[in-house]
């Protein structure tokens, strides 16, 4: 059996003394998977949310594209989840037959909170005047989709479209604590759990939630920056300024949290220390000391402060800012690798490590993972072929009413 | 004379324990009438409620013959491979300069080999392990759907037809407990050997230790091994800091052991 297999070869490599149930190591890739997506999606939302509620005008251009970004993601936020699951048939039971004590309980409540609460109404109500101009012009197949979507509201009065900019204001408003909500709840799982001391600390959720912030920015700021060079467009150079300083911004309280856990749990010294110290400069120490810490944050918050506040020309820049972006989502992706898989790699005797064996194939695999996380690409493709976000896809109308929305605000 | 002792460690537990069970044995004494009533219960006399399971373990008691994991997984139909234990064993070394090394190869179920280099050891302990069916057991806390639950009688037990295999469990108990069974791909652990217990059996751990290191026992009877052992000897758990509060107690308990 491959499974015992692979026990077996992680048996050989343990150091120190470990509980024997504890060779198995029972979280991997997939669990990793579930709060960096869950980050993406938070973090894409809170962007979303400077241009509605906090009036940051700048990164207009990338509102609705993050918004629809959020639901890529958080349509496969829960793939991993269930795809780990030793009986994912019985996935349902959370909904029924929740027990309210459980964090991981509220798992189901949260997500369709959020998915059906925040999400999807905010994006209906944002698209439905465009909607029903863009179903007056299409062909008979994308007429009845685009009536569908708007569940057959026809309303392109003034008055309407004040009250959908209206109702959009308003769900932002509680979108942005419920986004915190959907990823500290995540921080919440993991920090809560007084068996681990790699996990359980107080500041995890808020260390989770500031790490989405950065996710999500950057992730957006790399689809904005290819698709608008796809769609052969110059990218809008205000905007790119912005969203790499609020990148800047939450990259630096970011590692301020970072920092701060880190001293405080050398400086509190607890029992617990010794282990952890010596997983950090052995297991951990290319996916924490040099791919988390160095590659995913010193350097791109370097590359950042400096072209953002240099005169490079605006080419240069630009290039900057996307490898920038790039280099925080691999952090990103090892922070969540650190939490989850680091948080395993030590016995709960504290008297050794662990190694995990990631596989290839099968349902807990390498390539299901990367298939995931292709998926929300794809489904973003078709959203966006769908409804689409760029600026000269509005019809005229509704850019003006938006525009005077916007004033009259 | 046994309050003494017993109030200093376990009030909050007893309180508890009454408290719960008591509605619960009423109502099962309502239903069943004298059928309820087991017959551990009624040979000395005491109350249903006084049924809360738990075990002591006489570390310098234990020879390491491993002869409890064997029985264990015998009884239980644990998987033999060496990574699903209920029940397992350390050994512990403590070195002249202060090391400690601890093994437990196969979970010590067909004992353990020889020390070497002996005269380096100041002293060398064996330590039985098992689920501490915790009187406030995480794995309970944060289980999604309630398929792992504690049972009147204290015990700590799986559904296993209702248990959705996430694991969260197995990451929440602080002392390596739980396994994930590879036939049914649910979380398993140490039940005291309910089905025994029931039957006023001894569980299978208990019936095979040829020193009598384990003493499994209601912590309510006043007249039991496991009263007379908490009598008679200063107890710990482990991991006391966790307020897990265990009903596994050892005695001659050495601070090394985690």
């Amino acid at each position: 059996m491959q499974h015992l297999e692979r026990l077996e070869s992680a048996a050989e490599q343990i150091s120190g003394f470990i509980y024997p149930n504890e060779i198995e190591l029972h979280w991997g890739l997939l669990v990793v998977l579930y709060p960096y997506i869950t980050g993406l999606v938070a973090g894409a939302f809170i962007l979303a949310s400077l241009e509605k509620v906090f009036k940051v005008k700048e990164v207009e251009p990338t509102y609705r594209l993050a918004l629809l970004t959020a639901l890529a993601f958080l349509l496969v936020a829960p793939l991993p989840l269930l795809a780990h699951l030793g009986h994912p048939e019985r996935s349902f039971e959370i909904f029924l037959t929740p027990h309210f004590k459980s964090a991981m309980a509220m798992f189901g409540f949260v997500y369709a909170w959020y998915l059906m609460l925040v999400l999807l109404l905010e994006i209906w109500f944002e698209y439905r005047a465009d909607l029903v101009k863009w179903g007056r012009e299409a062909g008979p197949f994308k007429k009845l989709l685009y009536w569908l979507i708007t569940l057959g509201s026809r309303d392109v009065s003034p008055e309407a479209v004040k009250f959908d900019d209206k109702a959009v204001h308003t769900i932002t408003l509680i979108g942005i604590p419920s986004a915190f909500l959907l990823h500290g709840y995540v921080g919440f799982i993991f920090g809560s759990v007084k068996a681990n001391p790699w996990w359980s600390s107080v500041l995890m959720p808020i260390v989770f939630l500031f790490s989405a912030i950065v996710s999500g920015i950057s992730l957006v700021l790399l689809i904005y920056y290819v698709t608008t060079l796809v769609r052969r467009k110059q990218p809008d150079m205000t905007c790119l300024d912005k969203l790499a300083s609020f990148l800047l911004y939450a990259l630096i309280v970011d590692l301020s949290l970072e920092v701060l856990d880190f001293i405080h749990r050398l400086y509190e010294s607890e029992e617990s220390i010794g282990i952890l110290s010596e997983m950090i400069v052995s297991k951990l120490y290319i996916s924490l000391t040099i791919v988390q810490i160095l590659i995913g944050t010193i350097g791109p918050l370097l590359i950042l402060a400096f072209s953002r506040f240099s005169r490079l020309p605006t080419e240069l820049k630009r290039v900057a800012y996307f490898i920038a972006a790039l280099l925080v989502q691999v952090g990103i992706f090892s922070t969540r690798w650190n939490v989850v898989i680091g948080g395993q790699l030590f016995s709960k005797s504290l008297r050794g490590l662990t190694v995990y064996k990631l596989e290839l194939g099968g349902i807990e695999g390498l390539f299901t993972s990367i298939g995931l996380l292709i998926l929300p690409f794809v489904i973003l493709y078709v959203l966006v072929k769908l409804l689409p976000p760029w600026e000269e896809d509005r019809p005229e109308a509704s850019q003006g009413a938006a525009a005077s929305g916007m004033t009259a605000d | 004379m046994a309050e003494e002792n017993d109030d200093r460690q376990f009030p909050r537990r007893e309180f508890l324990a009454k408290v719960l069970q008591l509605p619960c044995s009423a109502a099962v004494v309502a239903v069943l009438g004298p059928l309820a009533v087991s017959a551990e219960a009624s040979e000395d006399g005491s109350e249903a409620s006084e049924l809360y399971y738990g075990m002591g373990i006489q570390v310098d008691r234990c020879i390491g013959c491993g002869k409890c994991v064997e029985a264990c997984k015998a009884e239980n139909d644990v998987p033999r491979e060496p990574y699903y234990f209920r029940t397992w064993v350390e050994r512990y070394v403590i070195h002249n300069d202060g090391e400690v090394s601890v093994d437990s190869p196969l979970g010590g179920i067909r004992g353990f080999p020889p020390l070497e280099g002996e005269s380096e050891v100041l002293r060398s302990f064996f330590v039985p392990k098992l689920c501490n069916q915790c009187d406030n057991p995480p794995c309970v806390q944060v289980c999604p759907v309630g398929a792992t639950f504690k049972t009147v009688d204290g015990v700590v037990l799986v559904d296993s037809d209702y248990c959705i295999g996430c694991r969260y469990c197995i990451q929440a108990c602080p002392y390596g407990a739980r396994y994930l069974d590879p036939r049914t791909h649910t979380a398993d652990k140490c039940t005291f050997c309910y089905h025994r217990i029931e039957q006023g059996l001894l569980p299978a751990c208990v019936e095979v230790c040829p020193t009598g290191a384990r003493v499994f026992g209601e912590l309510g009877a006043l007249a039991s091994p496991l009263r007379r052992l908490m009598r008679m000897s200063p107890l710990q758990v482990l991991k006391p800091y966790l307020n897990t509060e265990p009903k596994v107690f050892y005695s001659k308990l050495d601070g090394e052991v985690r």
